[in-house]
């Protein structure tokens, strides 16, 4: 509307420019096997998918990655587990869980076959290294989104 | 099959926060292709475009792109929203369908617009992994930790892709970043965000790239020396990087054995690493020899990497040294997604 | 998943939200700027001479080149086609019925669109000259809400001819 002023900026050659913010409110439906997960998350509770091979999956695969099957055998595995592998994010997000620097791992959850993303509360590089056990930190808030994770943690660091 | 081949290329000047909208970054490029080939756009028969609306900041933006291309009369256009690399194929096929003679293809992208870092999280499952806003950075950064503790890639092999990227950008001069500096050099610096430097990423760019490619006769019409596309494959890893084996590109191996890379000599690659351990992955699963096939003599993305353009962008480099002489054979490489999720490569050959 | 179903949450609040710097680019820049000093700038085809306004993207959409000279055009046009609006929608703040018009601004050869009023709904027509009736000066910004509509100029309608190939 006129009246709201337009946060506008002239660039060096003159041309305006203006920030400009696109967001989605997306409202997904979940399919029963996220919906499954999800709400197990919510209840603090991990649960992934057992494919034919006998792989367990989490998060978990709605359909057997190798037969295309669909998958209905679930499995609890724990809140700990190994990082597989783990990168550095220096400068954090404003949407990551953490809002200090901290690391990113595929962490193999025990009981799992396949392992899962998610962030990892490390004081420091250094503080991380292929193999290290870590736990999950429950979020507050027992939502069924996989933020109800809130984080990872070295486990006796 | 028909005869198909690359007979122009043209690629806009990278920068950094250029002022002008999407559609008037398109038109400069569009119309030096055509004056690169020598022809008018009531020649052209099909148009393809690649981008990504989430990296333009505009919900169907391919559709004012269409501004770009002087349709009127109306014309037959398609859109991908991937790397122009893929409008290249879908080119490709509606020549071999008999359907088109002459197709313009163009991929274009502002990096610049936003932080493309965070934005390209959007290209993961959306229930489980975008809502933790990873990053690619943070995916690649994965990736190479897989690679580096596999062995298939050593953080030397990273560090000399690099080093020969900012040279090679240094003679191709339509770069963002260029340096002289050895590979020592380059690990001497500090790891920034584990297990990268900064000479590992991309440099972010805006561009735009744009090919034109023609069936048989009119390819030889158009172009002294066409580049033939002898073969072209795509293929596609899982989307989740759980679920892959992350220190091999699988898709790129299958897409490289598909199109018989081996079957003769390699003089170059074009090969679009955008951090600098896909080079090694890439040498590795299209089984290069180094010491016989020149990498990415453009310099690549790691200098210049305008985000949906800079894939196409290989086609065209590798293309050039079919027109001049410089190659026989060459390979063209583009990759859409995280750590190397999907995959395209050509084979062109100048005989 | 059973009986249980029921109970589970099917459906979760999965927003997402990318911040942009938006570059209008040279000639929307003219366009805005000439907007908030009230004024009214469109852009010349080098080719087919055509003038935007507004200068969409830069580029004449025919001719697939870059839109050359600034023109000022306006403030009055002709209405070309219309449209009457009877049916309430959600967000719609503007008192029913009112009229939807594209308009030709006077050396233009693009039509865009604007509110149509002080007219009864009943009275407008092809052809049909109108002017803009700005907003209070304090209230404008780079919009082209500055205009809060046009309104009738009681000159006599325009000749068919003169805007038909704008149809």
């Amino acid at each position: 509307m006129a009246g709201d002023k337009l946060q506008v900026t002239f660039e060096t050659d003159g041309s305006l420019s203006a920030p400009l913010t696109l967001s989605y409110p997306y409202n997904r439906t979940l399919g029963t096997t996220y919906a499954r997960f999800l709400s197990s998350l919510a209840d603090r509770r991990i649960e992934g998918t057992k494919a034919q091979d006998g792989r367990v999956f989490v998060p978990p695969a709605e359909f057997d990655p190798s037969t295309g099957a669909p998958l209905n055998d679930w499995v609890q595995v724990g809140d700990s587990g190994t990082v597989v592998q783990w990168s550095w994010q220096p400068t954090p997000f404003a949407d990551n869980t953490l809002d200090e620097p901290f690391a990113w791992a595929l962490i193999l959850l025990d009981g799992a076959d396949v392992p899962m993303l998610h962030a990892v509360r490390a004081s420091s590089v250094a503080d991380m290294a292929v193999g290290m056990r870590v736990k999950a930190v429950w979020a507050d808030e027992r939502i069924p989104e996989i933020t109800a994770i809130r984080c990872f943690e070295p486990v006796g660091g | 099959m028909r005869d198909v081949g690359i007979v122009a290329f043209a690629e806009s000047q990278l920068t950094y926060g250029t002022t002008n909208t999407p559609v008037e970054m398109i038109v400069p490029t569009v119309n030096e292709v055509l004056k690169n080939a020598g022809i008018e756009r009531t020649e052209v028969d099909f148009w393809c475009h690649g981008s990504c609306d989430y990296m333009t900041g505009q919900p169907f933006s391919f559709v004012a792109a269409v501004d770009a291309l002087g349709a009127w009369p109306p014309i037959i256009e398609s859109h991908v929203e991937m790397d122009g690399a893929w409008a290249l194929y879908e080119a490709w096929v509606k020549i071999q369908m008999g359907e088109a003679n002459v197709a313009l293809v163009f991929g274009n992208g502002k990096s610049s617009a936003g932080d493309m870092n965070r934005a390209l999280t959007l290209q993961q499952d959306p229930y489980t992994v975008a809502p933790l806003w990873p990053g690619l950075t943070a995916m690649e950064g994965i990736g190479a930790c897989a690679a580096l503790q596999a062995g298939t890639v050593t953080e030397r092999q990273m560090a000399e892709a690099a080093s020969r990227a900012r040279r090679d950008g240094a003679k191709n001069g339509n770069v963002l970043v260029s340096g002289s500096e050895s590979a020592d050099e380059l690990l001497s610096r500090a790891v920034t965000s584990a297990p990268f430097r900064d000479h590992d990423l991309p440099a972010m760019a805006d561009g735009v790239s744009a090919i034109i490619i023609a069936a048989g006769h009119a390819a030889k019409r158009i172009a002294k020396r066409p580049a033939w596309i002898r073969a072209i494959d795509h293929r596609i890893d899982h989307q989740n990087l759980g679920w892959r084996d992350l220190a091999r590109s699988t898709s790129a191996a299958i897409a490289a054995s598909e199109v018989g890379v081996h079957n003769d000599k390699v003089d170059i690659a074009e090969l679009h690493t955008t951090f600098s351990h896909h080079e090694q992955l890439l040498i590795n699963a299209l089984q290069l020899r180094t010491d016989a096939t020149r990498i990415t003599p453009s310099g690549g993305a790691l200098v210049g990497n305008a985000l949906m353009a800079a894939g196409l962008s290989r086609f065209g480099h590798a293309a050039r040294a079919i027109f001049d002489g410089t190659a026989d054979r060459a390979v063209a490489h583009a990759q859409q997604g995280a750590c190397l999720q999907q995959n395209i490569v050509a084979v062109l050959e100048g005989n | 998943m059973s009986d249980k179903a029921a109970d589970k949450p099917l459906r979760v609040r999965m927003p997402i939200g990318i911040d942009y710097k938006w570059c209008a680019g040279p000639a929307s820049t003219d366009y805005l700027t000439g907007l908030k000093d009230g004024r009214l700038y469109g852009r010349r085809c080098p080719v087919c001479q055509m003038v935007y306004f507004p200068p969409r993207n830069g580029v004449c959409a025919r001719d697939g080149v870059m839109l050359g000279e600034s023109v000022e055009v306006g403030p009055k046009g002709t209405v070309t086609t219309f449209c009457i609006v009877n049916v309430p929608f959600l967000g719609q703040t503007i008192k029913l019925p009112y009229v939807a018009a594209t308009i030709i601004l006077d050396g233009a050869h693009l039509g865009f669109s604007h509110l149509l009023q002080e007219v009864e709904a009943t009275d407008v027509r092809m052809g049909m000259r109108v002017e803009p009736v700005w907003r209070d000066k304090s209230d404008w910004d780079y919009s082209l809400e500055n205009i809060s509509h046009f309104r009738p100029t009681g000159e006599p309608d325009a000749p068919f001819d003169d805007y038909a190939r704008y149809l």
